[in-house]
C-alpha cells in the first residue's frame, strides 16, 4: 500500500490513500492521497471533470450505485476500510450523509421528508421522540422558524432555498459523522446562499463537512481546508489561507485566479 | 504568468503597476531636485519640489481609488491579491519617499540664507547612496526581480553605517565652530530624512519579497550600529 503521511492517520476522520476510480475505461480519479480532518469543512475545487463529485461519491460508496464504476485503493473513516465486503453500505451511508447540487426533497410533507430516515433506521421509539429529531434537526438547519406552523406541506413548495436547508435538515436528521455536499448552493441566490454557509459553520461543530464547489469565494470562505483536483489527480491541497494567497503549485495558481489555458 | 481568461483584468493589473512605476519615477526625481537644489543653493528649485509635492499625493490617491475598485469587482486571489496589496503599500511608502524629499528642500531654502557649511558635502554622499538603493528597488519592482530587492534588502546597513558617521560628523564640527550651529541642524534633519528614505526603500524590498514569493523576507537584517537620534 502506498500511504504517504499527508497528515497522522489518527487525526483524519476519512482518509484516502492511492484512490483511483475507473468508468470503464475511463481512468476518472488518479492515485489521490487525501485526508479529511475531523470537525473541518474542506473544499473540493477543480475545472469540470476533474473528479471532485466521483472522489465525493467514494466517501459514501455512491460509486456503487454506477453500474461501470470501478474503485480502488484504500478509503478509510475513522481507521476502517469503507470498502470492507463486511461493511453494511446502509449504515455507511447514516454515517456519511449527502446533500446535492439540486434540492432534492421528496414529494412528501416537510415533517416527514426529515423523519424518513430516522424511520428506516429505527432511531425513535416513538412519535415523541421523532417529533424531538425532527423539529431539532429543521432547528440545527436554520429552518424550523420559517417551517413550524407548515410542517404537513410539500417540502417542493418550499423556495429553493428552503428546500436545500430541508436537504440538510434530512441529511443530519440520522445523526451523521460526515456530510458531504455537492455544489449545494449553485441554484441559490446571494442571501439563499449566505444562509447555507453560516448554517455549514455552525454544522461545523458536530460534523465533519466536505463540499465541492465552482465558487471560489465560496470555498475561501467556508472552509478551513482546500483540495485542488485536476484531470482526476489531486494537484495540492493545504490551509484555505495558504491556497489562496499563496498556491504553492502553478496549476492551483492559474485555476484560481482565472488563468487557465 | 499566462493571461487571464478575461483579458481587461491583466489589463488593470498592468495599469497598476504602471501608476507605481510613474510614481516611482516622481519620487525618484523629487528627491534629485532636492539634492541639486542643496547642492547648487538653487531655492527656485527648492520652491519647485515643495510645489511638486502634491502631484505625487495624488498619484497615492489614484492608487488607493484603484486598488479598492480592483478588491471589490475583481475579489482577487493568490499572486493577484499579492499584487494589488503590494501596490497599496509600495504607493505609501513612495508617498512618504516624496515627503522626506519635500522637506529636504524645504530645509534648503533656510540654508540659503545661511553661510555654506562644509558637511553638505557628506549629506550628499549619504544621499546618492540612498538614491542608488531607491532606484534599484524601483527597476526590481519594474522587473519583479526577488534576488536584486534581497540585495536592496542587505544595503540598508550601509546606509545606517554611513548615517552614523555623518551624525559624528556634524557634532564634531558644530564644537569646532559653533557659528554653524543653525545650518548643521538642518543638515542634520536633512540627513535623518535621506536615511528614512532609505528605510522605505527596505520596506518596498519587503513588499516585493512578499508580492514574488509569497513570504516575508527570512532572517533579521544585519543592523549597523545606529545611534536612534529620533
Ligand atoms: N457515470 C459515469 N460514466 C462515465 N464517465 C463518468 C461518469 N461520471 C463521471 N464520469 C467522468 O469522470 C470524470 C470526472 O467526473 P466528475 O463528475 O467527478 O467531475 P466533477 O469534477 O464533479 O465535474 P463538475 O464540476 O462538472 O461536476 C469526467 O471526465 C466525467 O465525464
Ligand atoms: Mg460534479
Amino acid at each position: 500500500m502506498n500511504a504517504i503521511p499527508v497528515t497522522q492517520p489518527s487525526l483524519s476522520k476519512v482518509s484516502a490513500r492511492d484512490v483511483n476510480v475507473y468508468y470503464g475505461q475511463k481512468h476518472a480519479l488518479k492515485h489521490v492521497d487525501l485526508d479529511i480532518r475531523p470537525n473541518d469543512v474542506t473544499a473540493l475545487i477543480g475545472p469540470s471533470g476533474c473528479g471532485k463529485s466521483t472522489f465525493l461519491r467514494c466517501i459514501n460508496r455512491m460509486n456503487d450505485l454506477i453500474d461501470n464504476a470501478q474503485v480502488t485503493g484504500l478509503l478509510t473513516l475513522d481507521g476502517d476500510d469503507v470498502y470492507d465486503r463486511n461493511i453494511d453500505v446502509v449504515q455507511l451511508r447514516a454515517r456519511v450523509g449527502m446533500v446535492f447540487q439540486k434540492p432534492n426533497p421528496f414529494p412528501k410533507s416537510i415533517y416527514d421528508n426529515v423523519a424518513y430516515g430516522p424511520r428506516i433506521h429505527g432511531m425513535a421509539r416513538d412519535q415523541a421522540e421523532l417529533d424531538e429529531i425532527v423539529m431539532g434537526s429543521l432547528e440545527k438547519a436554520g429552518l424550523l422558524a420559517e417551517v413550524k406552523d407548515r410542517l404537513e406541506e410539500t417540502g417542493t413548495g418550499l423556495s429553493g432555498g428552503q428546500q436545500q436547508r430541508l436537504c440538510i435538515a434530512r441529511a443530519i436528521a440520522v445523526a451523521p459523522e460526515v456530510i458531504l455536499m455537492d455544489e449545494p448552493c449553485s441554484a441559490l441566490d446571494p442571501i439563499a446562499t449566505a444562509k447555507v454557509e453560516e448554517l455549514i459553520d455552525e454544522l461545523r461543530e458536530n460534523f465533519t463537512i466536505v463540499i465541492v464547489t465552482h465558487s471560489m469565494q465560496q470555498a475561501a470562505r467556508v472552509s478551513q481546508r482546500t483540495a485542488f483536483f485536476h484531470l482526476g489527480e489531486l494537484v495540492e491541497v493545504g490551509d484555505t489561507e495558504q491556497i489562496f494567497t499563496n498556491p504553492q503549485h502553478p496549476l492551483t495558481q492559474g485555476y484560481i485566479t482565472g488563468r487557465f489555458g | 504568468m499566462s493571461d487571464h481568461t478575461v483579458k481587461s483584468y491583466d489589463e488593470e493589473l498592468a495599469h497598476l503597476t504602471n501608476i507605481i512605476a510613474r510614481m516611482g519615477g516622481m519620487a525618484e526625481a523629487q528627491f534629485a531636485s532636492a539634492l541639486q537644489a542643496l547642492s547648487k543653493r538653487d531655492s527656485d528649485l527648492a520652491a519647485r519640489v515643495v510645489a511638486g509635492d502634491t502631484r505625487v499625493d495624488e498619484l497615492e490617491h489614484e492608487v488607493q481609488q484603484f486598488t479598492v475598485r480592483l478588491l471589490a469587482l475583481r475579489q482577487p486571489v493568490a499572486s493577484d491579491l499579492r499584487h494589488i496589496v503590494a501596490a497599496l503599500k509600495i504607493g505609501a511608502e513612495l508617498e512618504r519617499v516624496a515627503d522626506y524629499a519635500a522637506n529636504v528642500a524645504k530645509r534648503s531654502l533656510v540654508l540659503n540664507q545661511l553661510p555654506p557649511v562644509k558637511p553638505v558635502s557628506a549629506v550628499l554622499h549619504l544621499a546618492h547612496l540612498v538614491q542608488e538603493i531607491l532606484k534599484d528597488i524601483l527597476d526590481a519592482y519594474i522587473e519583479r526581480d526577488v534576488e536584486k530587492a534581497i540585495r536592496v534588502w542587505n544595503r540598508d546597513e550601509e546606509v545606517d553605517d554611513l548615517y552614523t558617521g555623518l551624525f559624528r560628523e556634524l557634532i564634531t564640527y558644530m564644537m569646532e565652530d559653533p557659528r554653524t550651529i543653525t545650518a548643521c541642524t538642518h543638515l542634520m534633519f536633512m540627513a535623518k530624512n535621506i536615511e528614512r528614505i532609505g528605510d522605505h526603500a527596505t520596506n518596498i524590498a519587503e513588499t516585493l519579497h512578499f508580492l514574488v514569493v509569497g513570504t516575508p523576507i527570512k532572517g533579521e537584517r544585519p543592523k549597523g550600529n545606529t545611534v536612534d537620534t529620533e
